[in-house]
This record gives structure tokens, sequence and C-alpha cells, in this order.
């Protein structure tokens, strides 16, 4: 696979050492003069000197070739014009791009450069998911199939504590998937399995039920 | 006409002063506050006297966008100085809010012309630019072989 890299900072340069580690063709793009000699220190031809946003740079780099593009500058309005030109004019099949600033990602969808991964937002889910009590963890989106799938902890005294699956009050379009008690190992629900707090449950729904999934599962219909 | 004008340096705020001169409705946006003073320069009222727009405010941020009235905007023009922000705040322009007219300034040739055939309507003062000097040169050399 050959892979192009624009951006040489500490995202960038890792990605390509990692990525030539496993075997595969690299060229990482970095504009910036000294930053550029002081990988070409380690990475020799692998590296290129230029403006990545410069189509004749990626011509250089041979894009027209490249089964994969990442675009992880620190700027999104450079990662964002990267992947346009190298999906849309060299018609990259695969492309990826960091967004630095998370109010930023809507600009990406908007455009369609997509997978856009946004550390910010990681961290953040991470800190939901490590954070007891946190409330609702998004574990998957899948914005065109109209599909999500949420992890929620059961909090005591919530209208769902202590209540059987078939019982709960739970909008159309949602489905419990799976129960995992604390400490032990999930399963799929049965309709008479008796959800106990402290539990956390994974929830299929269509968008915009999470306030009607959250408010059985927190006591006064708040996220705990 | 309502007349959007994002980057108020040398040729966002005379694009924007000569628009409002024309009698349209001008609001610019830029994310330097000091920015202001190329609209006032050479006028003999301010900008807002005058009856422009001023917005302090960062292109590509949408509640900066609105503030300074892109869902009003008939007229769109992306002129801060750099080519990938023009590039992306006139399809923000264009996409998003559906302006119907959204011109864009962008140094670079290249990315001019690609941009130009996807149906964004740029503006590459460097091609121009360069243009005049092959026009030129050629007068010269052919003056100069006259003589």
């Amino acid at each position: 696979m050959y892979v192009i890299v624009v951006g040489g900072g500490k995202v960038g340069l890792n990605l390509a050492r990692e990525l030539i580690r496993n075997g595969q063709e690299v060229t990482l793009v970095e504009q910036e003069r000294r930053a550029y000699l002081r990988i070409e220190q380690e990475l020799e031809h692998a590296v290129q000197y230029g403006d990545g946003t410069e189509l004749w740079v990626l011509e250089r780099a041979g894009i027209q070739r490249a089964d994969l593009v990442v675009a992880v500058t620190g700027d999104d309005e450079d990662n964002i014009l990267i992947c346009q030109v190298a999906k849309e004019k060299y018609l990259c099949e695969r492309i990826i791009a960091r967004c630095n600033n998370p109010r930023n990602l809507q600009h990406f969808k908007l455009l369609g450069i997509q997978p856009a991964v946004s550390a910010t937002d990681l961290i953040l889910n991470l800190i939901e998911h490590e954070v007891p009590g946190h409330g609702l963890v998004h574990l998957l989106d899948l914005p065109d199939e109209k599909l999500e799938i949420i992890e929620v902890e059961v909090i005591a005294g919530a209208p769902a504590a202590g209540r059987s699956v078939a019982d709960i009050e739970l909008p159309d379009g949602s489905l419990i998937i799976s129960v995992l008690p604390r400490g032990k190992a999930g399963f799929v629900p049965k309709p008479d399995t008796v959800i106990a707090p402290g539990d956390e449950v994974l929830v299929v729904l269509d968008p915009g039920l999470e306030p009607y999934i959250t408010e059985q599962f927190s006591p006064n219909g708040r996220p705990g | 006409m309502m007349v959007l004008v994002v980057g108020a340096g040398r040729v966002g705020s005379a694009v924007a002063k000569s628009s409002l001169a024309a009698g349209h409705t001008v609001s610019v946006l830029d994310e330097d506050p000091l920015s202001h003073e190329r609209l006032d320069a050479g006028q003999p009222t301010s900008w807002e006297d005058a009856g422009g727009r001023f917005t302090v405010g960062t292109a590509i941020e949408i509640d900066a966008l609105l503030a300074a009235g892109v869902e009003e905007a008939d007229i769109f023009i992306a002129a801060t100085r750099g080519d990938n922000t023009n590039i992306l705040v006139a399809q923000i322009a264009q996409k998003r809010f559906g302006v119907p007219r959204v011109i864009v300034r962008v140094l670079d040739p290249a990315r001019s012309d690609w941009y130009s055939e996807q149906g964004l309507h740029t503006i590459c003062a460097v091609k121009l630019g360069i243009a005049m000097f092959e026009q030129a040169v050629t007068e010269a050399a052919a003056a100069e072989a006259g003589v």
C-alpha cells in the first residue's frame, strides 16, 4: 500500500514511522524547512519538502498512485483542501483527515471529508467512558443508516432500575441489545431480564431519541 | 444587493468600499478589529456612518458568518489572505447557506483553475499579473528589436 502523509508534526511523523515499520511505502510531506531537515535525517527519501496544499507538491509525491492520503497538519482548512483534491481531483480511494478544532467537524462533513479524526473528541469520549456516572456514551453513530448505539448506566432510583426489560418504557425505534452488569460479562437480555442499578445497558436507537432513553435510566430523568 | 466580504485586507476592503459606493448593502467580516481602519481610510465618514457593517470574527466560524449576515447575502466574497480558508469558506457559503453568488480570491493559479472547474467563481490575481508581465515582456522585446 502506498500512503501519503501530509504534515510532519508529532502525529504525522509517528504515523509515518509506524507505517514504514509495518512495511508500507510512505511519503511524508512537510512544509517547514527546519522540521523537514530534521525528519529527513531519520526518514531519508521517505520525506519530501513542500506545501502539501500545492497541487504540484502532491503530484511530485505521487498522489496519482496513492492508495491512501492522510492529512494531519495543524490547520483544518489545509486538511480539508488536501483531502478534497485527493478524493475529487486525483480520485484517491481512501482519505483520512485530522480535525484539530472539533467545531470544524461540521465542515469536514459538509464537504464529504470522512473519516475526520478529532483527538479532542476521542479523549472526550474516553472520559465519558471512564468516568463513572457521567451518563451516556455514544458507541457508534451511523448517520447514513440513521442508527446509533449508546451505552447508558442505570442509576439507583431511575424508572428502569429493578424492572424487567419488557416493562421498561422505551420509545418506538429503540431496543436494549445488551446488559453489562458491574464486574460481570455482558449478555443479550431476554424480556424477563431484570435491570439492576449499577448495570450498564447498550441501546440501539433512532437518532434524536436519547432524551427519552436517559429519562428511563436516571432518577428525575437526568443523566447521572 | 447584500454583499458579504470576508477578509478586510487590501482587496476585501477596496471591494467593500466600492460596493457600498455603488449602492449595495455591504457587510465585512474580519478576525482583526484593526482591519476596520482600512474601511475608514480615505473616506469622508466612518464605515458605519456611510452605512457599512463590520463584524469581528473568524471566517470559518459559523457563528461569525451568521453574525455578519451570511443568510441574507446575495453575493459572497472570500478575500482573506489564505487560499485554503477562502476555498473552504466559499464552499460553506455555497453549500450550507445557499448564497447565490460566491466569488473567491485564490492566489495559487493551480488551485484557482481546479476549483473554477468545480464550479467556484475564482479570481486569481497572480495569473492576471503573470499575463500582464508576459505581455509587457513581449512588447518591450518588440520595441527593443524595432529600435
